[in-house]
């Protein structure tokens, strides 16, 4: 399974929450799931199995097919919580 | 010992030992530490390329400018420079960069200032910034990158630092910092926000905004958008006459103003991928690194992490500071000299991170004031920063945010009047400031 990280400029926000994935799927003990980190324009449906997007740019990257909104993309909180829901629905955990 | 040097003035190289040093350190696996070396290898060669084209693309733009208006037009682009730069400071730069971050942490670890600055391109496009100025004031090639080093880790542990009591008002808590390098235009326009305390309750979240700009926020489609205006504007104002003649090879002026304004938006985004690449290994040894040296560090991230905390506020501080680079345009064009058009990625996100800012601290009329102010200021740091890049100073673009302008005219101008010594002397004299207040406040605790 793969999981994209997306922000408008695919600089330091993504790349900021995929750390955070890893961090959480470090914690969760899940293996075998690869993130990674884009900008909006490179960013295509088939890129990834799961995309996670800020609030704000959801509306941009409604295209992309399976999309995670996060409310606050610095709430390790609410980003545990969807990933371990994300991993649930694709039977990880 | 002659291969050596030429393995280590190679930047790609540099940069992939790098990493690989940070991988090693991370104890990763061998198949994760080839990965994450030949990336970072390959992502420096990447950014050279972009480089190459997004000079072509500009080069036409500046003499079309020149002719049309007489003056010179600079679109300030953050990773334009920087891949210009790259190319002659290279090495320079990434040495710069790995030292800059180990001062970071230092000063984290030592001083009051717990400030770990995360926004890795942030910190390799100042890295080339310091890497051209030291160069210019005229250090040697291990004092160049001392210097540099120091004073990157110093403005990656400042520019967090000015912020963050406007940080806790915004967002309640004293756990994250922003890393930015356009402080200086966020702090301005909080403080401006302040003027409208009044005000504070009549907040930017309070109105119905209409949606629908999202698609600015796509940094390739901003960029190729507004050098299209940009590009299209000047062509008619330099005429088909000249370009058909001198710039390209008969294609009709339109067309090729077209065409050029596309390829600098295919320069950037071929830039960051290259960014991208070379980062993406040495951000998280970063940031392992440092978590595991400084206890209660607090992280500064880039700027997006705010936006949510004022979605309108993202939208109006956009145009209020878009509206301050076309004010301060129009003033420049009556005073002469350069000009500094207003491209719309600064205005974005700078812009609205000050919207948010001012918001915070004085509601509607905080955001718009607060962003035309940051506006104002982004246009006009460039105009005194360029003096002081020597060769780059001509390049038809610059470094766009807020502390390149500050901490560049800061360090140009001390080397302007003393040379090195002014900046050694004033890097020591900031780091025993930033030291002094830990003993005072461990003699008032006790």
């Amino acid at each position: 399974m793969k999981i994209l990280a997306v922000c408008g400029s695919g600089l330091g926000t993504s790349f900021m929450v995929e750390m955070n994935i890893n961090q959480i799927l470090g914690e969760l003990g899940v293996t075998g799931v690869e993130v990674s980190h884009s900008d909006l324009s490179s960013a295509t449906p088939g890129d990834a199995d799961v995309f996670f997007l800020a609030k704000d740019i959801a509306e941009g990257g409604a295209h992309l097919g399976e999309v995670v909104v996060m409310e606050s993309i610095i709430d390790m909180d609410e980003l545990k919580t969807k990933v371990t829901q994300v991993l649930e629905e694709k039977g990880l955990l | 010992m002659q291969t050596l040097i030429d393995i280590l003035s190679q930047p790609a190289i540099l940069v992939a030992l790098i990493a690989l040093i940070g991988l090693m350190a991370q104890k990763k696996n061998m198949s994760d530490t080839v990965k994450g070396t030949t990336k970072t290898f390959v992502g420096f060669l990447v950014i050279s390329a972009g480089a190459g084209i997004l000079e072509s693309a500009l080069v036409p733009f500046g003499a079309m400018f020149e002719q049309a208006f007489n003056v010179t037009g600079v679109v300030p682009n953050n990773e334009a420079i920087v891949a210009l730069a790259l190319s002659e400071y290279g090495t320079n730069t990434a040495l710069i960069m790995f030292f800059g971050m180990v001062v970071n942490i230092l000063i984290a670890r030592f001083t009051r200032f717990k400030y770990i600055f995360l926004t890795g391109h942030h910190t390799l496009y100042l890295a080339a910034m310091l890497a051209v100025i030291m160069a210019v004031a005229g250090f040697d090639t291990i004092g160049l990158i001392a210097a540099g080093s120091v004073a990157l880790g110093i403005v990656m542990t400042l520019s967090p630092a000015i912020l963050q009591p406007f940080m806790r008002q915004l967002t309640g808590n004293d756990n994250v910092a922003l890393g930015h390098f356009s402080a200086v235009g966020y702090a301005a326009s909080a403080l401006v926000g302040k003027l409208f305390k009044g005000s504070k309750e009549n907040s930017t979240e309070n109105i119905n905004f209409p949606k629908g700009l999202g698609f600015l926020r796509d940094s390739t489609v901003s960029i190729a958008l507004t050098m299209v205006v940009m590009y299209v504007i000047v062509a008619l104002f330099a005429g088909p006459t000249y370009i058909e003649a001198e710039l390209s090879g008969g294609t009709n002026f339109l067309v090729f103003s077209l065409i050029q304004a596309g390829s600098f938006a295919a320069g950037v985004f071929i830039i960051l991928s290259g960014v991208r690449l070379v980062l993406s290994e040495i951000v998280p040894a970063f940031k392992g690194i440092s978590t595991k040296l400084v206890p209660n560090a607090k992280p500064a991230l880039d700027v997006p992490i705010i936006y949510p905390y004022a979605p309108n506020a993202v939208l109006i501080g956009f145009f209020a500071s878009f509206l301050g680079g076309i004010f301060s345009m129009v003033i420049m064009i009556f005073t002469g000299g350069v000009i500094i058009l207003p491209g719309v990625v600064p205005h974005f996100f700078t812009g609205a991170a000050a919207g948010v800012f001012g918001n915070a601290t004085g509601g509607f009329k905080g955001s718009v004031v607060g962003s035309f102010v940051n506006g104002v200021i982004i246009s006009f740091l460039p105009v005194f920063l360029m003096p002081v890049l020597g060769d780059l100073g001509f390049a038809n673009t610059t470094f766009s945010d807020a502390d390149f302008g500050v901490s560049g005219i800061f360090f140009g101008s001390l080397a302007n009047y003393a040379g090195p010594i002014a900046i050694t002397i004033s890097l020591i004299v900031i780091l025993a400031l930033m030291a002094i207040p830990v003993k005072k406040k461990k003699a008032e605790t006790k």
